[in-house]
């Protein structure tokens, strides 16, 4: 008796429910787009005050679309769940003597194949702008651009940011100045633990990693002074491990480039020695002068006079060729085969 | 002769420290003294310590969880206290070397030692009577696995007494946690910590995945289990995939430390980027150790309150086995930040978003679960539904980030510490404090005041929101993790408001002791007298609340999904048999205590380099397992009598009510 009225209620609800449901959630879809919109609007004025949503670069500029189009994507998908997780657990309520009941209800083809259908949809859109946009927003690769960008060798000390210009010969402390419209092309490396290089508004951020080198383009189009910090924590110093990146018009950077000269002081191998020293809260300081190879000993390990890493893998490539390949690099051919 | 242990150990200049110490150390006594007052220690000893029974051993577990939640809890306190005043360019109470042993200590101990006792106390008390068997398949191993995770969590605590913990992060990266930066105990705690309790986990992982494969009852196929044994049974998987990766990884780092070897360190020739492989290769496993037996709690909530059978079994089946799968194709996107060429980055960035697909599945299923059901908003509820949103929103930041491109302005900001506690306490906490409501009652045989849980549940949720929501702008702001201080006043407004949050959470939680204490108070009112106070759909109801220490005094017979639910409709329960068998069953042995007593020295002698100390641990700890292994009584038979005196007084309760 009690299984025949299931049966029928079961019955009856799909001839109604199911296509009510359709219709709801067809206009639950419809609702999201406005949303969207709403939240991508509120983000652009809210902009002003939120560096990575207020990008002066390209490459943060990018990257905010990015990033406001993938929630735009998802909210197609949260939305409505959001609202049919509120919106049915109140109209089946236990109360709720007039909502439909069918407890052995338990599979549906259709809309099993929509929840498996939606996200993989989605996901493929998703997947596409991530596939292209890794692509076009490699931290190492150039930025395409008329004017020649400048070199900037980046050494992250225990708590310091250290920046040598190696066409210009100069280096500085925790202030990094580059000609505005300009690409900047950065060579990091760290002196000491790990840390992550990150000017919030001008986009991508690339750790520091000692005995490698990682790249890094950024490009400022409005001049300004910006925020730079590491994003990785590196010890007891690193909350004050901040830099500021300065984008200048040109005639304010040659200036720039002109006091740093006449700073007086040189970035020898001993001045990068003292500098290595751990120290909190370091003030700027400007080197007019720089040796060839600090940046290329803080890379290769060799700032106190060792044996740099290139060197010595070199001399062990050389030694292996003059021994002959077999002999050290494969093992013997066994006997027989 | 005590290594690198002085007097100068114990950071007498640190009041904050010290307070904790203090607490520790009271409360310790209090407890103690409680125990000795009322002449516990032998019940304590005789019916719970040396228990292997794995429903007693599952309580172990949570309320070990549940203290250490305490323990990380504060942590995160001081630490939205601390930005909070120390945003407008003061120094706070925190000073970095302090304030830095707390952000590592909260996230070590969050996830080590409060989510993952309290998923595995869970699957202790749940997964044997799902399936139908009388205790997992190794009784004793059990036993041995809590100790040595209570063993790791003695000894995080003591670092607070004895030294200092860890500064480095709750993954202690090299080269920062490496001898040359830092060359105190506070990593070592970490690395001994981790690897006793990690021991510990894979025992308990090895031993699931044998009971579910092995000790399913009679008529229980793979697609008759439960969801929560089946997502039980794919977290164990992943355990035991896992845990060997993150214990070579800490032994690695351990012999750079102790025998000066170069794995990851920046000279010669170490490679400290091989570490972060590592260490995420574990842990996204952890991530979804974590989350999907709490997709299965949440299974069960919704479908037994909804009345009504849970919808997609299948897909939700095959959805957790996609998720298992793919958790080990993604852990890069941890770390895309470190200059991978762009198809590496983009291939790790798409199989992320590809788990969100059976993720999604799910959440639909959970949906459809109460469509045309009938929803009971009881506090297990209130969790489930609380999560579907909050769990929504998580995964949608978390996707979100997985866009390597976006990753490169959002990585270790406050924009993931708010995604992924967005996950965590939504999906983690959220679930397991479902499931201690949902089978509270099953573990000790009452059930938990239903309106302080309602109380609890939405300080939680609200303190959620207040509390996250602004770490979220701040991220985006470029505020990023693990600062001490710094001097923003529009930050200011946002950390105040985030601790405020906070403090809403602690009263969520003081309404949960509150909770447990009224409960116990009001247990009598409160008895579960019939086993099923849920009207409950799997095995775990069909016996007395508490269950008896053998479980089920037959083996029950299974004939499809909703085992239980099915027995009751074809009336087939409530029946006392007319004679019993008798039961064979495990005796309870004190070996897993005694050796993980050892091991703890052992842990405690390696960190302060106390090395006869350490020989002397791990080879007394050794002798006293081999001991045990030639100990042969170790099982007995429960007389057929006993079986029917025990089941006959669940009958006459039951009768007594009807």
């Amino acid at each position: 008796m009690r299984a025949e009225r299931t049966e029928s209620v079961i019955r009856g609800v799909r001839l109604v429910s199911i296509d009510d449901l359709w219709s709801g959630m067809r206009r639950v879809f419809r609702c999201c787009g406005a949303v969207g919109t709403t939240v991508v609007g509120a983000a652009l004025l809210a902009g002003c005050d939120i560096p990575v949503l207020d990008p002066k670069g390209p490459i943060g500029s990018e990257e905010r679309s990015i990033i406001l189009w993938s929630t735009v994507l998802m909210l197609i998908i949260v939305v409505p769940v959001i609202v049919m997780t509120l919106a049915f657990a109140w109209r089946y309520r236990a109360s709720n003597e007039t909502a439909s009941f069918a407890p052995d209800w338990e599979h549906s083809t259709r809309i099993e194949l929509v929840v498996w259908l939606v996200p993989c949809l989605i996901v493929a859109c998703l997947g596409v702008i991530t596939w292209n946009s890794t692509h076009k927003l490699d931290p190492y690769r150039q930025i395409a651009s008329e004017t020649k960008p400048i070199e900037v060798e980046v050494v992250s000390l225990d708590w310091k940011w250290l920046f040598i210009y190696p066409e210009l010969h100069v280096a500085s402390v925790n202030e990094l100045a580059f000609p505005v419209g300009t690409p900047v092309h950065f060579r990091l490396t760290s002196g000491s633990v790990m840390n992550s290089f990150f000017i919030p508004q001008l986009g991508s951020q690339i750790y520091t990693m000692a005995g490698m080198e990682s790249q890094l383009s950024l490009l400022a189009d409005q001049p300004g002074d910006y925020t730079g910090l590491s994003a990785n924590f590196s010890g007891d110093g690193f909350s004050d491990m901040q830099f500021k990146a300065r984008a200048l018009t040109a005639d304010a950077f040659d200036a720039w480039v002109a006091t740093v000269r006449a700073s007086g002081q040189s970035l020898t191998p001993e001045m990068y020695k003292t500098l290595s020293q751990p120290t909190e809260q370091t003030p700027v300081s400007y080197y007019g002068d720089v040796s060839v190879n600090v940046y290329h000993d803080a890379l290769n390990k060799c700032s106190d006079g060792s044996l740099c890493t290139d060197r010595a893998a070199q001399l062990a490539m050389a030694k292996s060729t003059l021994s002959g390949p077999l002999a050290i690099c494969t093992p013997a051919k066994p006997e027989g085969l | 002769m005590f290594g690198k242990l002085t007097f100068d150990a114990i950071p007498l200049n640190e009041p904050v420290a010290m307070g904790g110490v203090a607490a520790m150390v009271f409360g310790g006594l209090a407890a103690a003294s409680l125990i000795t007052y009322f002449r516990l220690w032998g019940w304590l000893w005789k019916e719970w310590f040396t228990s292997v029974d794995h429903k007693k051993i599952g309580v172990m577990y949570v309320v070990l969880a549940l203290v250490m939640l305490l323990r990380g809890f504060s942590d995160a306190i001081m630490m939205r206290t601390q930005q909070a005043m120390a945003s407008t360019g003061g120094a706070g109470y925190l000073p970095p070397d302090h304030y830095d042993q707390v952000f590592t200590a909260h996230g070590v101990i969050m996830i080590f030692f409060m989510a993952m006792p309290f998923i595995i106390g869970l699957m202790n008390i749940v997964v044997p009577l799902q399936i139908g068997a009388r205790d997992v398949a190794f009784p004793y191993l059990n036993n041995l696995s809590f100790w040595l995770t209570a063993s790791g969590a003695v000894l995080i605590n003591l670092s607070l007494a004895l030294g200092e913990f860890a500064r480095t992060g709750w993954l202690a990266y090299p080269p920062l946690s490496e001898l040359q930066y830092s060359p105190g105990v506070g990593v070592d705690y970490y690395i001994w910590a981790l690897q006793i309790s990690g021991v510990g986990t894979l025992l308990a992982g090895v031993n699931f995945v044998t009971t579910i494969l092995k000790m399913r009852t009679t008529g229980m196929g793979m697609m008759q289990m439960p969801v929560f044994t089946w997502t039980a049974l794919c977290a164990n998987m992943l355990i035991v995939a896992a845990f060997p990766i993150l214990t070579v990884t800490l032994a690695m780092l351990a012999l750079d430390r102790y025998l000066g070897m170069h794995f990851f360190t920046n000279e010669a020739g170490g490679n400290p980027m091989m570490y972060v492989n590592l260490i995420w290769a574990w842990g996204h496993p952890e991530v979804y150790i974590l989350i999907l037996p709490c997709f299965g709690i949440f299974s069960e909530v919704i479908s037994t309150f909804s009345a009504k059978r849970l919808f997609g079994y299948k897909s939700m089946v095959y959805a957790t086995v996609c998720i298992t799968l793919l958790s080990f194709v993604v852990w890069l996107h941890h770390f895309f930040t470190m200059g991978s060429g762009a198809n590496v980055n983009a291939f790790f960035g798409i199989s992320t978003m590809i788990i969100s697909i059976p993720t999604g599945v799910k959440i639909f299923n959970w949906l459809f679960t109460m469509y045309r059901g009938r929803v009971q908003f009881t506090t297990p509820v209130l969790w489930t539904i609380g999560f579907i949103i909050t769990f929504t929103i998580g995964g949608m930041t978390g996707v979100l980030m997985a866009v390597p491109p976006a990753d490169y302005v959002l990585h270790n900001s406050l924009f993931l510490i708010a995604h992924f506690h967005n996950a965590i306490i939504g999906g983690v906490v959220f679930g397991c404090m479902a499931g201690f409501t949902y089978w509270f009652p099953k573990a000790l045989g009452f059930k938990l005041d239903e309106r302080l849980g309602k109380v609890s549940f939405w300080c939680w949720f609200v303190g959620f929101y207040i509390a996250f929501m602004p770490l979220y702008v701040l991220g985006l702001m470029g505020m990023t993790r693990r600062l001490n201080h710094v001097d923003n006043p529009v930050w200011h407004v946002y950390l105040v408001v985030a601790m405020v949050g906070a403090f809403i959470i602690a009263i969520g939680i003081a309404a949960q002791i509150a909770q447990i204490l009224l409960s116990i108070k009001n247990r009598v009112a409160l008895a579960d007298l019939t086993g099923d106070p849920w009207n409950g759909r799997t095995l775990e109801w069909a016996v007395s609340s508490p269950p008896p220490f053998y479980n089920f005094a037959t083996e029950p017979v299974v004939t499809g999904r909703d085992a239980f639910w099915e027995m009751k409709e074809q009336g087939l329960l409530n029946e006392p048999l007319p004679a019993y068998r008798k039961i064979h069953m495990p005796k309870n042995t004190g070996t897993g205590v005694v050796v993980s007593a050892f091991i703890t020295v052992l842990g405690f002698a390696l960190i302060w380099h106390i090395w006869w100390l350490a020989i002397g641990g791990i080879a007394t700890g050794i002798l006293v397992a081999i001991i045990h292994s030639f100990n042969e009584d170790r099982d007995y038979y429960v007389p057929s009598d006993v079986v029917a005196q025990t089941e006959g007084k669940y009958f006459k309760q039951i009768l007594a009510r009807a």
